[in-house]
């Protein structure tokens, strides 16, 4: 029996200020987040999975694997498959659904992008959530999936356009409501319930968004989106929100309205309150701070700022990036089996006892450490300057000097300790350089 | 150490030096023209009785030609050679080996660089396909090397104040230097509030922390010792010549503190040894160091064995390091003030221990030196090369 074995949600840490004229906390990515980082991120605390199902509505890569760059970060095997559905919430559902199939691991994330002054600016969110499908002591099992399909025009976007638009929102909200009773019907009709205990509905129609919490009541609580409309990460950021604070026993009925309707209904168990994800959605939506307007629209591209004047960097190379993959990717050194010294790279010929060939890998990614000296570098090409770097000294040892990820520079000193995050140092070339930096948390 | 080292083998007869700077109106071809020419003059020699050439650059022109092309050299050995910021030294080395191995009797070094056409701020990098993780391909090298000061006061206990008043010791210092200089790129006394309010480039330094960006040209005419007096009556005789590249051991170990360079410690001891010199600061005369920012040239006091670990800040701040002071440092402006064309560099502070040693220093002239020391590193803190050379005006 496949359920649910874990779940994780990541929201990154900037708000838009005051400054935007947006009321509320919106949610933004920083300028080296995207669909793929974030996806990591809301993984990285789940266990191994059988396959990988990645859903963007923003996919940093066309014509490229984009869940091939999570598979690596997340050091999945090679055996494990590793597939986009790229378009819309539904694309989530579609994961879930071979995830139900066969086990694996279904991660969603986005980038929502407005134009300046949109209701998308203003109502949508940046985030990413991941759930585990498989067999053994689950945390939640499927009672069952349901959907309705419907060809309406409420929400597109044109492939070269960074915004999208909608229609006149009652025209939407009209037909989704329908079509999210009828789903909500159908599978609470299945498991013989009369409603559920928690009723979640997310929807890129603002009409439904607003009254999510009136069209399908649940018994302890009915909900939408916990940031506002996130794209294809919304319904799991949805779930995530709810299997934070359920109780074991209930059930949770979760609706997607996008060009149909989607729905799956659980029921939680006794294993939850163990094995919730260790930071929250609402502790993450609580801690952000605020990023000023036109430093966000330069992330966004929406707005050209002057950088420094230094040269472009070149873009990551195919082979040498290949080769490097668990280090790029895994954030792997190699550990001498001779002397115990551990690389950041890995390297061949030992530093402290110059042994070849001795080597072992180690993957440090999930390891803390401290800064051991640091600088703000205001001369460095950056999409967003300065640059902060740390020489970060790992527990259990290792060394390697890194940028800090949503670097606060007060913030930081000698002995301040430090996380790893995956990012996106730049993109060059059309090519994005993934790699990992250092966050205080 | 395993060099063995060529004391007294070999002495500079002739050198040339072009006034650094922003050189809008000259072309590489321009300063190496310009510099060869005036080697060549002080010397007395003709560009056809020079038996081969060493040149260096960073990055203004690849392989032997870049120099052969704008002299018109006739079918001779032209070598071109890189080594970061100590490609001048590393060109002075070769052409210093090459007659003391009896190849050539007269060989010149040639370093040059033209960084001011690119455009941009800084150095450029011409780093091979990788895999875009390093983080030197986006730490420019004032991050890299303003690691040194919150490491060094954390180590040693200065007032982070204290500190950036040394800073600022060695900013004024070199501009003062600088400033009785013709070539130099800055030629004007700076006051301190102005070094400390400068704009920050990174971490706690400000642009007048920073060396100079400029273009520049340098030679040296090297010859047999015994040669030496045919050519002239005050040569500068070669004591010691070493280098130290690093494991980049660094950047990778967590015992590596950010407060030395272990490769200058390496290199000054292998030149100490080769040139018999036991207590540097009180035999040298005068030294000419790698100040590419000036946390770096207060390790560097300690590195080269001047003064005590713990202590450069207070010895620089006690003016021991001035014009005046018990070691002059920099006493041409160095790095920071006479500017740093990276090519030209190392062979910039061996012209001024050529100068100081002949008497031809001018205003800035030390009473009766007999030692220089030129130190030149290229690199980073965590992993670098380091070239110390001692030269002086009497064969041992």
């Amino acid at each position: 029996m496949i359920g649910v074995l874990g779940y994780g949600a990541y929201l990154p840490s900037y708000r838009l200020g005051t400054d935007s004229g947006v009321r509320g906390r919106r949610v933004v990515a920083s300028f080296d987040e995207d669909a793929t980082t974030m996806a990591v991120e809301a993984a990285r605390g789940l266990p191994g999975a059988g396959s990988l199902w990645w859903s963007s509505t923003t996919p940093p890569y066309l014509d490229k694997t984009n869940a091939a760059a999570v598979h690596a970060a997340l050091r999945l095997p090679s055996s494990v498959p590793a597939a986009d559905l790229v378009g819309s919430a539904r694309s989530t559902f579609a994961g879930l659904r071979a995830a139900l199939a066969t086990g694996g691991l279904v991660v969603a994330a986005d980038v929502r992008v407005g134009k300046p002054g949109s209701l998308d600016e203003r109502s949508g969110g940046d985030g990413a959530a991941a759930l585990l499908l498989g067999e053994g002591d689950a945390i939640a099992e499927v009672l069952g999936v349901a959907a309705e399909t419907a060809e309406l025009l409420d929400r597109w976007r044109h492939p070269l356009r960074p915004t999208g638009e909608q229609w006149e929102e009652r025209f939407g909200f009209e037909q989704y409501a329908a079509l999210v009773r009828a789903v909500a019907a159908r599978l609470l009709d299945g498991a013989g319930l009369a409603e559920a205990d928690h009723v979640v509905v997310t929807s890129g129609n603002a009409g439904i968004a607003k009254r999510a919490g009136a069209l399908v009541k649940g018994a302890l609580s009915s909900g939408g989106s916990p940031i506002g409309f996130s794209g294809a990460a919304d319904p799991l950021l949805g779930l995530a929100a709810v299997l934070d604070v359920a109780g074991p026993g209930e059930t949770i009925l979760v609706l997607s309205a996008v060009d149909g309707c989607d729905g799956i209904l659980l029921r939680t168990t006794d294993l939850l309150p163990s094995r919730r994800s260790v930071r929250s959605v609402a502790a993450q939506l609580d801690a952000g701070r605020p990023v000023p307007y036109p430093t966000y629209l330069s992330w966004r591209g929406l707005l050209e700022r002057e950088l420094p004047r230094r040269p472009e960097p070149d873009r990551p190379a195919g082979p040498p990036s290949y080769r490097a993959g668990e280090w790029k990717f895994g954030f792997t050194g190699s550990r001498c089996t001779a002397c115990g010294f551990l690389h950041l790279p890995p390297l061949r010929v030992c530093r402290a006892c110059s042994e070849t060939d001795a080597m072992e890998p180690v993957p440090v990614a999930d390891r803390a450490g401290t800064v051991a000296t640091f600088t703000v570098d205001r001369l460095a090409f950056s999409p967003s300057p300065p640059v902060v770097d740390v020489v970060v000294d790992f527990a259990g040892g290792g060394r390697t000097t890194l940028e800090v990820a949503d670097a606060d520079p007060d913030a930081i000193a000698v002995g301040t300790e430090v996380e790893l995050a995956f990012r996106r140092l730049f993109t060059a070339g059309g090519v994005h350089n993934y790699f990992w930096k250092a966050v205080v948390r | 150490m395993a060099s063995n080292g060529i004391k007294d083998a070999v002495a500079i007869v002739g050198m040339g030096c072009t006034r650094f700077g922003e050189r809008w109106e000259s072309s590489t071809d321009d300063l190496l023209v310009e510099a060869v020419g005036e080697a060549l003059g002080s010397a007395g020699v003709r560009r056809d009785d020079v038996d081969a050439f060493w040149l260096g650059t960073l990055s203004s022109g690849q392989s032997g030609l870049t120099l052969s092309r704008p002299l018109g050299i006739d079918h001779k050995p032209v070598t071109r050679v890189e080594n970061y910021c100590a490609t001048g030294s590393e060109s002075f080395r070769n052409a210093c080996y090459a007659v003391a191995s009896g190849a050539y009797d007269r060989v010149m070094a040639v370093g040059v660089e033209k960084l001011k056409d690119s455009g941009f701020s800084g150095l450029l990098r011409a780093d091979p396909p990788s895999d875009g993780t390093a983080a030197e391909l986006s730490l420019t090298a004032p991050a890299a090397f303003s690691l040194l000061d919150p490491a060094y006061t954390a180590k040693y206990g200065v007032d982070p104040a204290a500190m950036r008043e040394a800073m600022t010791h060695v900013a004024w210092k070199n501009h003062v230097n600088g400033a009785r200089n013709p070539k130099a790129q800055f030629r004007k006394v700076v006051a301190r509030e102005t070094i400390e309010s400068a704009p920050k480039v990174a971490g706690r330094l400000g642009v007048f922390d920073c060396s100079g960006v400029s273009d520049g040209a340098a030679a040296a005419l090297v010859v047999r010792a015994e040669d030496a007096y045919d050519y002239t009556d005050r040569p500068v005789f070669v004591k010691a010549l070493a280098l130290a590249a690093g494991p980049m051991r660094g950047g990778l170990d967590p015992a590596y503190d950010f407060t030395s360079f272990p490769e200058v410690v390496h290199s000054a001891a292998d030149a100490y040894a080769q040139a018999g010199i036991a207590d540097p600061r009180a035999e040298l005369s005068l030294a000419e160091v790698h100040d590419c920012f000036t946390p770096t040239e207060i390790v560097l006091m300690e590195d080269l064995g001047f003064t005590e670990r713990g202590q450069a800040w207070k010895d620089v701040l006690a003016g021991d390091f001035d014009l005046g002071g018990r070691l002059p440092v920099n006493v041409d402006g160095g790095l920071k003030s006479f500017g740093h064309p990276v090519g030209a560099s190392g062979l910039r502070m061996l012209y001024e221990a050529w100068l100081q040693l002949r008497g031809e220093a001018g205003e800035r002239q030390l009473a009766d030196p007999r030692l220089a020391l030129t130190h030149n590193l290229g690199g980073r803190p965590g992993g670098c090369v380091s070239f110390v050379s001692v030269v002086g005006n009497e064969r041992g």
